[in-house]
């Protein structure tokens, strides 16, 4: 059964953005809104288990740009300056908001936020997507459909080679009933996350999901965009995550929380050694270990015992399974150091600043397409209430697009012959992976293959996240191997089909991220981007890695940095 | 890293199914009996949240460590009273250690 649904405001994902946004528009518009959530927006995204703490805030004494130098000089230069203080201006006031929603947050005897260092504050986030997807559905002009799964974009194209068209909506399938959705939006806001799964993950096995991001978010918004001729920048940007080993819950909690420092099997303190970024927090461990000094640890074995019980506590508020391992085995990190390792490689604009290419209003290359939250590019550290601010200014955009459109302008789109013969050709493929006879290929043993690849030759855990030319040309051929062998997959039911489409999106993404680590010929970001070719830092790169997906082959696209002060404007 | 659902606990509400952000959890229908039961359809997706323990209105979800992470047995469960979450592990030797967080009270850390 195909369903066809009609809206202003087409939210693609419900998480952190696709909520937040939602409840936004509720606020200052009456626009009719539909959220397509792949699962359930009251539990879904990055926030399932809950979160620790806020990580973005403007701590007193601080100005906005405070923030904005900070996640500049983690990310090694290669920012946007517009985007990231487009973003530190709202922090603290998305963080107000989130509190008058419901969010619990630590505060000291004369009502003042308790900090966590100069950036962070203190809550108890175990609800904290709960609370969103409450703010979302109390907007009366929400529609949310969960358990549907978008695939594709509705792109109008004006018929002229250079100027990519105009988002009009998307298609996508239930994951439970496998009934279609033909959805027609005059304005499409993509918050679908970044991209895990690609690389083969710490625990292969019965464990393959015990993750750092969430294993359900799979790419799709990068993917969509690119084949509807969406600009993508920094995916050579990599995000691994330095994690407590096993359970890859976080680091922080312990490092910032009570002051932990990282020690090798010697006992040896060498965080300082190679310096306090991010990557470099990571590299040095990575190095500990190349250098036969491993296991490394978080040194907990001089805290309290009161320090270790609401370390417990805090663990149980976002990541459940630290607790359980500490109690099951009998020893706390009291009794002993936490072991730590480097998780597999992701693609995620909240931390480093890959994604969509976008202007100040968060506007993609893509008339009537606008991105918010991890899945937009050029403003790393974000984290969540940076998600929750680019949400809001995405939001007021759309509301000004939308003022500037007339509404009759949009049936003619909607009913264009192009497009209409563009949305049956999806729904074919979804009925012909569904008629295909079972082969020899499962999705399971593709997307193994694809992590085993990306692992080998793409920089994965195994090399310690390095590579090479050669090895990203073997990865390149590889992987393109595998994209003909998606055609033959069987979907014996709704969920199968979700799966093959979500291979799908990843194997795109290898390709995509594949390009961009062969293009930026430096090693800026340990780790992140570590090419044994060129293991040197060039002035040479200072500059910004795009790509686009034309006739299908990644088209890479070299930009200048934006400079401070300047504000970078699309010229479609 | 999964869950485990008490089948005799279970009454078939469907609200974990409602709930799994991997859309893992399915609705399982039992000869003779007109309540479904919710069964896990893949462990080894399981992202290990916990969004399932919270929603399970007869507590009959229960979340464990796979061996590959360490995990030797023991189980954690769930409950809300009030203001308070309640997790309790079980071990191996049916010892229990409970740990009872007050919603209301923000991290230290």
């Amino acid at each position: 059964m195909v369903i066809k649904i009609a809206t202003d405001v087409l939210i693609i994902g419900g998480g952190t953005a696709g909520c937040f946004a939602a409840h936004i528009l509720g606020k200052i518009s009456d626009y009719k809104v539909f959220i397509a959530e792949k699962a359930n927006i009251q539990r879904s995204g990055c926030l399932a288990a809950g979160v620790n703490a806020l990580n973005a805030y403007i701590t007193e004494g601080h100005e906005p740009q405070f923030y904005v130098d900070y996640a500049k000089k983690d990310a090694d230069g290669i920012v946007r300056d517009d985007l990231l203080l487009s973003m530190s201006k709202r922090l603290n006031h998305v963080t107000d908001i989130l509190e008058k929603l419901g969010l619990v947050i630590l505060k000291d005897q004369n009502g003042k936020y308790v900090t966590r260092g100069n950036r962070n504050i203190k809550i108890n986030g175990e609800n904290i997507k709960p609370i969103l997807a409450k703010a979302a559905r109390d907007n009366p002009n929400v529609t949310v459909q969960n358990h549907l799964n978008i695939t594709d974009l509705k792109i109008v194209s004006d018929g002229s080679e250079h100027q990519t068209g105009q988002a009009v909506g998307a298609v996508g399938f239930d994951v439970n009933s496998g009934d279609y959705f033909d959805i027609d939006a005059r304005v499409v806001l993509i918050a679908t996350g970044g991209a895990s799964g690609l690389y083969r993950p710490n625990n292969p096995g019965f464990s393959r999901h015990k993750m750092w991001y969430s294993p359900f978010n799979t790419g799709a918004g990068f993917a969509m965009g690119l084949r509807a001729g969406a600009e993508m920048t920094t995916f050579e940007m990599r995000f691994i995550a330095l994690r407590c080993k096993d359970t890859i819950a976080p680091t922080g909690t312990i490092a910032q929380g009570v002051g932990a420092k990282q020690v090798n099997s010697l006992g040896e303190i060498y965080e300082h050694l190679y310096g306090l970024t991010t990557s470099q927090r990571l590299y040095g461990t990575v190095s500990e270990n190349k250098a036969g000094r491993g296991p490394c640890y978080l040194k907990t074995d001089t805290i309290s015992e009161e320090q270790e019980s609401d370390l417990y506590k805090a663990y149980l508020n976002m990541a459940p399974s630290q607790t359980l391992k500490w109690l099951e085995k009998g020893t706390g990190p009291k009794q002993e150091n936490v072991e730590i390792e480097g998780t597999e490689p992701y693609i995620v604009g909240g931390h480093t600043a890959s994604g969509y290419w976008i202007d100040d209003h968060r506007a993609t290359t893509v008339k009537g397409l606008y991105a918010a939250g991890d899945v937009a590019g050029g403003c790393p550290q974000k984290y969540v209430t940076g998600a929750l601010a680019e949400a809001e200014i995405s939001a007021e955009s759309i509301v000004s697009f939308l003022k500037q459109q007339k509404q009759s302008e949009f049936s003619s789109l909607w009913n264009d012959e192009n497009l209409k013969a563009g949305t049956e050709k999806i729904l074919k493929e979804y009925e012909k992976f569904s008629a295909n006879e079972e082969g020899l290929f499962s999705v399971e043993s593709l997307e193994e293959a694809m992590q085993k690849i990306m692992d080998q030759y793409a920089g994965g855990i195994c090399t310690g996240y390095s590579f090479n030319s050669y090895g990203l040309s073997l990865a390149k051929q590889k992987i393109a191997t595998l994209e003909p062998l998606l055609g033959s997959l069987k979907a014996k039911d709704a969920d199968d089909l979700l799966h093959i489409y979500e291979l799908k999106e990843r194997l795109l993404v290898c390709r995509v991220l594949i390009a961009h680590l062969e293009a930026r010929h430096e090693t800026r970001w340990h780790c992140f981007a570590e090419n044994t070719d060129y293991p040197q830092k060039s002035k040479d790169w200072e500059c910004y890695v795009n790509s686009k997906l034309e006739n299908n082959e990644v088209k890479i696209i070299i930009r200048d940095l934006v400079k401070p002060g300047e504000v970078y404007e699309h010229t479609y | 890293m999964s869950i485990h659902i008490d089948r005799n606990l279970c009454i078939g509400c469907g609200r974990c199914s409602e709930v799994c952000p991997g859309n893992l959890i399915k609705q399982q229908p039992q000869p003779g009996d007109r309540h479904t039961k919710a069964e896990i359809k893949c462990p080894q997706d399981c992202w290990g949240c916990t969004s399932c323990l919270k929603e399970c209105p007869r507590h009959a979800i229960k979340f464990f460590l796979g061996a590959d992470v360490g995990g030797r047995g023991s189980i954690l469960s769930y409950q809300k009273k009030g203001s308070s979450s309640i997790w309790r592990v079980k071990g191996t030797d049916g010892t229990f250690q409970e740990i009872t967080v007050n919603t209301k009270e923000a991290n230290k850390y």
